[in-house]
């Protein structure tokens, strides 16, 4: 079995089971573009409205992780990892009030493993 | 020269130690009590509190807008144009203040904020004041007695939700159009950049009747999503990112309302052949063109990410704009010979260290730059990022992604066509440059790259007379130029029959 295109640093998947504590069920939509995008958005699961186009890449502590189609596409040659830094301001995503900002790090997939 | 750091003695700002919303022509603390510490990029430290709002103050700013705007809506146009002036009389009369502000607050450098932030934010005041003075609706004799006219009228309450990386001028960008065309704005700053806006409430306060403008900071969920949410918001404008740009979208649809989003991008910034013609002025333009990747530290939704090079001038070019790039000088924002300043925020200086780090893992190459940078005097703990050029190609997420950092990423086209080709390849489409002596290949360029603002032969330039906004994934809408004011009206038509006589159907 090939290793999950995303997997969460422990200090991401602690501050996941914290939100979800508060909040509730949760997804993650990773968003392209300026500002605070090109970083993953955490929303409480159903608020996104997902479309036919939105790739699931797996599930981290439970909550499944999406990004668009298009994006996928130019994304699915490498890995992420879901961590956690202290920061400020994300969007609506829920964790910002807690003075901090999930962000993906990244692995290029081996050539042996499936793209 | 330096200035020196607010609430110093000599410096030329002083912030209260906390700052309220501003609903209704007051300061009014927010209905829960909270706030949140507010940190400047330039050393990472604390300097003032903020309001931490939520709903129920979004609420108040709402009611008090709905308040406020019929009577606003029906003053006249000189008197809303003379307004508008006078907020470009108050700016321009604290121009220092303002400038010093945005570059503690956000961390670009003061040369910057006195050069581009604060005169363009001035005249984008000024602009909108003469449009208005100058807009007309329209007449048409549709027959004998039919006459249509065409009246336009304000939208009514809009909200706003305002970036960091230009935080004075895109709140400009969007009041000016809204208020000349004599709305009510209910705005959300972004909670890394809260505090020029408050200077500027304080400035615009006796300018504008209460209510006119409110200002409500606070976080994105708790503070921005309401208002996006609100059902009793005419309009809202966003610039941020693409998933929050369709979340928007999503509550919008839910209110049945309109929306500008304008989402970043990866612009490309072409080099044709040419430009090494003649060891010329010109020559130094295009490599000062390419170094404008580095502007307010890349973080623009128009940075030219993405430079592509004439594999015929390739190596010379490259050499040259390398050299370019090293002469950048880094340092002390508030000092007025610092080029390139400080990240707007710790978490936006991680995520351009992680993406300098997937370039490197995908095998692009670091020609200068690829680190973080550790300044002195107090600014160990800022989030400074040495400019950096990676040589790689278009299929990299280096090249994909906007990274909102000092970083581009290179490679080389053969002939137009592919120069076009790569220059198209993104899911994106709101900025783009293109360098050439012939006039005909720079307008077959900027006809050809599917962006919104295409610069042929400069970049950067961003005057209020000009449209600016997105293809593609970049966006919806259109932002500065007189074409805004009608983003913020509606069109009234009134269809009168002057014919005495019954139709004759009943």
């Amino acid at each position: 079995m090939s290793a999950p295109r995303v997997t969460a640093t422990e200090a991401a998947a602690e501050l996941i089971r914290r939100l979800v504590a508060c909040h509730g069920p949760l997804m993650f939509h990773q968003s392209g573009g300026c500002c605070d995008g090109s970083a993953p958005m955490c929303y409480p699961r159903g608020e996104f409205r997902l479309g036919a186009r939105d790739v699931l890449l797996g599930e981290i502590e439970g909550t499944p992780f999406y990004m668009g189609g298009d994006q996928f596409a130019r994304w699915q040659h490498t890995r992420l990892t879901v961590d956690v830094v202290p920061g400020r301001g994300a969007g609506f995503s829920l964790e910002a009030p807690e003075g901090v900002r999930f962000i993906v790090r990244s692995d290029v997939c081996r050539s042996d493993e499936p793209a | 020269m330096r200035y020196e750091r607010p609430n110093q003695p000599g410096a030329k700002v002083e912030y209260q130690s906390r700052y309220d919303n501003f609903i209704g022509g007051e300061f009014v603390a927010p209905k829960a009590g909270n706030y949140f510490e507010n940190t400047s990029p330039v050393t990472g430290k604390v300097f003032c509190e903020i309001a931490r709002s939520r709903a129920e103050d979004i609420d108040t700013a709402v009611e008090a807008a709905h308040r406020a705007q019929p009577a606003w809506g029906k003053t006249s146009v000189a008197d809303r144009s003379q307004r508008l002036l006078q907020i470009a009389d108050a700016l321009e009369a604290n121009l220092e203040k303002f400038a010093v502000s945005e570059t503690w607050d956000n961390g670009k450098p003061v040369r910057e904020t006195l050069a581009a932030d604060l005169p363009l934010a001035i005249d984008h005041f000024r602009y909108f004041a003469g449009c208005l003075r100058s807009e007309e609706g329209a007449m048409a004799e549709l027959d004998e007695h039919t006459v249509s006219y065409h009246v336009k009228e304000p939208l009514g309450v809009v909200g706003q939700i305002i970036p960091w990386n230009f935080p004075l001028l895109m709140a400009a960008w969007k009041l000016a159009p809204a208020l000349a065309a004599g709305n009510a704005v209910v705005l959300k700053p972004a909670e890394q950049t809260p505090a020029t806006i408050m200077l500027f409430a304080e400035l615009v306060a006796n300018i504008l009747p209460p209510g006119v403008l409110n200002i409500v900071n606070g976080f994105g969920v708790e503070a921005g999503k309401p208002l996006a949410q609100h059902p009793d918001i005419a309009k809202v404008a966003f610039t941020g990112e693409t998933t929050t740009g369709r979340l928007i979208m999503q509550y919008a649809s839910e209110n049945l309302i309109p929306v500008t989003l304008e989402l970043g991008g990866k612009s490309p910034n072409v080099f044709f052949g040419d430009v090494m013609d003649a060891d010329d002025a010109f020559r130094q333009k295009c490599l000062e063109g390419f170094a404008m990747f580095a502007l307010n530290q890349g973080e623009v939704c128009t940075c030219p990410s993405r430079a592509l090079i004439d594999e015929k001038i390739y190596g010379a070019f490259l050499d040259s704009a390398v050299a370019r790039v090293g002469q950048i000088k880094a340092g002390d924002p508030l000092d007025t010979e610092t080029m390139i300043g400080a990240q707007a925020s710790n978490d936006q200086l991680e995520k351009i260290l992680s993406y300098i780090d997937i370039g490197k893992k995908e095998g692009a190459k670091v020609l200068i730059g690829g680190e973080r940078v550790r300044l002195g005097d107090g600014l160990e703990d800022g989030y400074y990022v040495a400019p950096t050029i990676f040589e790689g190609h278009n299929a990299m997420r280096i090249f994909q992604e906007e990274i909102f950092g000092p970083v581009v990423s290179v490679t080389k086209f053969s002939g137009f066509d592919d120069a076009i080709s790569i220059a198209n390849d993104t899911l994106y489409g709101l900025g783009a440059g293109v360098w050439t002596r012939s006039t005909h290949t720079a307008y077959r360029a900027a006809r050809a790259i599917q962006a919104g603002r295409v610069w042929a032969n400069c970049y950067h330039l961003y005057p209020a007379h000009a449209a600016f906004g997105g293809y593609k994934q970049s966006g919806i809408g259109r932002e500065t130029h007189k074409m805004m004011l009608e983003h913020y009206q509606q069109t009234k038509n009134i269809l009168t029959s002057y014919d005495p006589n019954p139709m004759g159907f009943f």
